[in-house]
């Protein structure tokens, strides 16, 4: 427990924007997972994946760390965003772009457009 | 035993007397509620879920949670 919040503290702090999910960004396995990971691919939004299918205590750690009990998780610049609707709403209300612009995150900002007028 | 929305409902009400709460989901496993409450004001949307989530005492957690996803809308009455 301690080792995954050690692990979890580090990668959180090595990258600005990370995932905790279920697979990967390219084969992820959980239907909210690929939602989370598929909002940011399409916004061109560098991150790094954490699978927490791989290993049993990341995957029960990355819940006490953040006391959120569900995956996937966000994280930018070391701060917990949010899950999968947390990501989807602030994208279609243009609170992420703000969140990444703020935090320096590079982002495509004509892709996360395209994604709020698909759902107007 | 499968958890019903019902069963949501009624411990999302028991935290939160008077909000607005709509459950909706019937095979046991998928759920999405709709919970508004006065006590969500001035609150970010990690603090709001966190205290549904806390109400539901450990339904969520884990491969042992009875509900596997919880689609979540949480605000402050309009």
């Amino acid at each position: 427990m301690t080792d995954a919040n050690t692990q979890i503290a580090e990668t959180v702090k090595a990258h600005d924007v990370v995932l905790f999910m279920k697979g990967t960004k390219s084969m992820p396995q959980c239907g909210f997972s690929s939602r989370a990971a598929g909002v940011l691919n399409f916004m061109g939004v560098e991150f790094t994946d954490v699978n927490v299918l791989a290993d049993e205590s990341l995957r029960q750690g990355i819940k006490d760390y953040s006391d959120w009990p569900t995956i996937p998780q966000l994280y930018v610049k070391g701060e917990f965003v949010g899950g999968c609707d947390i990501i989807t709403e602030m994208t279609l209300s243009g609170e992420l772009d703000t969140l990444l612009e703020t935090n320096g995150v590079a982002y495509d900002k004509a892709a996360a457009d395209k994604i709020r007028e698909a759902n107007a | 035993m499968a958890i019903l929305a019902t069963d949501i409902e009624e411990m999302i009400r028991e935290a939160f007397p008077s909000a607005q709460i709509s459950v909706q989901g019937d095979d046991g496993a998928h759920f999405s509620a709709e919970v508004i409450d006065e006590s969500f004001r001035g609150k970010n949307r990690v603090q709001q879920q966190r205290a549904v989530y806390a109400a539901l005492k450990g339904k969520m957690d884990g491969s042992a949670g009875e509900v596997h996803a919880l689609a979540l809308t949480t605000r402050a009455p309009d």
